[in-house]
């Protein structure tokens, strides 16, 4: 087996008393899509921000175990911004930046220290291009990114996250705001992306994670119930609740 | 015929409508009668400071205990005293509101924080004007006069700008904040490049309502250094800049309280000319804030 690139060991995550995710482990081996599915509120949004380390934030939030990149802990990565360039982030509302079109794309790049024009230049449009926004906002990249559409700044918080070209691309329920066809679209550019990066997405549509991904891990109340290659989750489920959750008779 | 039409309102509905009416009449009965008092205010005022009011006025000083000349002296003193409040307390309020706002933990620590943040915003002015004499003079041997009033005055405005300071930012949604993070961008780019720039006008508007504040008191002033009487150069760069920072100083809220009461014969105009004058300079000053907010407003950038 391919060495994890991203590897998760007992990783417990508290909000003050509160447990909110529970000794999940597992793996992921680089250029592959792990799906992780599970209902509202067991514990998945709080995974992704234990990988970049963004819990850090949240007041009276804590973790216990080790989340492994490329074999290294996480915690014990000096720079955490740099932990952060790594790891590019989708959230469930589109958050376009008060910003232009423009500056939204260059601003990781920017806060890193590229202020080179055509280098710049040369990185929106690459980004735009990947994010299938570039065609609809080439002629107006001055444009307030808040002004777009639902579906068009998801795909520019795509592109954002795009900007520092991760290894890992983290996305959580990217699709609950937005249009099936802009789904349709982003999914396309995911697997494309798969040949560049890992990607880790968080979907609460089991059937979008069946599309998409190499292997699922399911997540219900704070615990990993069960992880493995997609079909055989899917086909084979060795947990009774599993191939409940995924069939759709609850959640 | 069971059915009755209905589009006939029923006793009920009939009865929710007037009620609806004379809530509708009656908060807007007590909206109009605020306007007559300030309306009645103004209009006096200005009536019988109409006679004293002339470019003279402005520019003249004052003679005779403030019955006769002008009221340069104390104009300049006000517009010294606000500008170097403002210089002090602007900084200190921001960054305060700032770190409250941006970077203190939720803990027992900084909620203890407000409360003295608010505490202090009700503490009776005359209060502050003891403690700027404790504090300053008294304790650190400062002397009274201009920069010694403008920090008394600066600690009463503290609670106002980190308040609205606060606001300001709180109206900057977090998911802004959590995207830059996520960007790997630290708290202070974050705060740098979105946060301040989007909250610039609820800031700027707690700044000017200092302004208003810090050139309207009289309490902690007369304390502090202000004086009824100095001599003002008559012309050249001291004419324009009259106190130095130690200096007693003279300023138009202090000049109104002492011409109005302690001085017999003072001329009705004397008096109404420099209330004017202070409460045209407030307007005003609240006026561009209004504007700004206007402009501000106009451009939400989502």
């Amino acid at each position: 087996m391919s060495p994890a690139h991203l590897e998760l060991r007992d990783l417990s995550v508290w909000y003050g008393s509160k447990k909110a995710l529970d000794e999940v482990s597992f793996s992921v081996p680089r250029h592959h899509v792990l799906g992780i599915v599970g209902p509202a509120n067991s514990g998945k949004s709080s995974l992704l921000k234990t990988i970049n380390r963004t819990l850090e934030f949240i007041d009276h939030a804590r973790t216990e175990g080790t989340v492994l990149l490329d074999g290294e802990n996480v915690r014990d990565i000096p720079n955490v911004y740099s932990l952060r360039r790594r790891i590019g982030m989708v959230f469930p509302l589109p958050v376009g930046l008060p910003l232009s079109i423009y500056d939204n794309v260059a601003y990781a790049p920017r806060r890193m220290g590229i202020h080179h024009k055509p280098q710049l230049d040369a990185l929106v449009e690459n980004c735009l291009r990947d994010a299938v926004l570039w065609d609809e906002v080439k002629d107006r990249l001055d444009l307030l990114g808040t002004k777009l559409s639902g579906g068009q700044q998801q795909r520019l918080t795509l592109a954002r996250a795009l900007s520092l070209e991760p290894e890992i691309l983290c996305l959580d329920e990217f699709s609950i705001a937005i249009d099936p066809v802009t789904t349709m679209k982003i999914e396309e550019v995911l697997m494309r992306l798969k040949e560049r990066m890992t990607i880790i997405l968080v979907t609460n549509l089991t059937q979008q994670a069946r599309r998409m991904a190499d292997a699922v891990a399911f997540i219900n109340a704070s615990q990993l119930v069960e992880w493995g290659p997609t079909e055989q989750l899917f086909n084979q489920p060795a947990k009774e609740l599993t191939g409940r959750y995924l069939n759709g008779e609850f959640g | 015929m069971s059915s009755a039409n209905p589009f006939i309102p029923s006793a009920y509905e009939l009865d929710k409508e007037k009620r609806a009416q004379l809530a509708r009449w009656s908060t807007l009965a007590v909206t109009v009668a605020l306007l007559i008092p300030v309306a009645l205010i103004l209009t006096l005022i200005a009536l019988k400071a109409q006679p004293a009011l002339s470019w003279e006025y402005l520019t003249g000083d004052v003679s005779r205990s403030g019955a006769a000349g002008g009221i340069w002296g104390p104009l300049m003193g006000t517009f010294y005293l606000t500008l170097l409040c403002l210089a002090i307390v602007a900084p200190i309020g921001i960054l305060a509101g700032v770190y409250i706002h941006e970077y203190a933990p939720d803990n027992a620590f900084t909620r203890a924080i407000m409360v003295a943040v608010t505490s202090l915003a009700g503490v009776p002015s005359i209060v502050h004007a003891l403690f700027g004499l404790g504090a300053f003079v008294a304790t650190l041997g400062m002397p009274k006069g201009l920069l010694t009033a403008a920090m008394t005055l600066s600690v009463m405005t503290l609670p106002v700008i980190i308040t609205s300071t606060r606001e300001a930012l709180s109206s900057v949604p977090k998911n802004f904040r959590e995207a830059c993070w996520n960007l790997g961008a630290s708290r202070w780019q974050t705060i740098r490049t979105i946060v301040l720039p989007n909250s610039f006008g609820g800031i700027l508007t707690g700044v000017i309502l200092v302004i208003a504040r810090a050139a309207g008191e009289t309490a902690p002033i007369m304390f502090m250094g202000a004086v009824m009487w100095l001599r003002i150069a008559p012309a050249g760069p001291e004419r324009l800049m009259p106190y130095g920072l130690n200096d007693e100083f003279m300023a138009l809220s202090n000049h109104l309280n002492l011409i109005s009461k302690d001085i017999p014969g003072m001329p009705e105009e004397m008096k109404f000319g420099s209330a004017l004058v202070l409460l045209s300079l407030i307007l005003f000053i609240n006026g561009i804030a209004s504007l700004v907010r206007l402009r501000l407003r106009r451009r939400k950038r989502w």
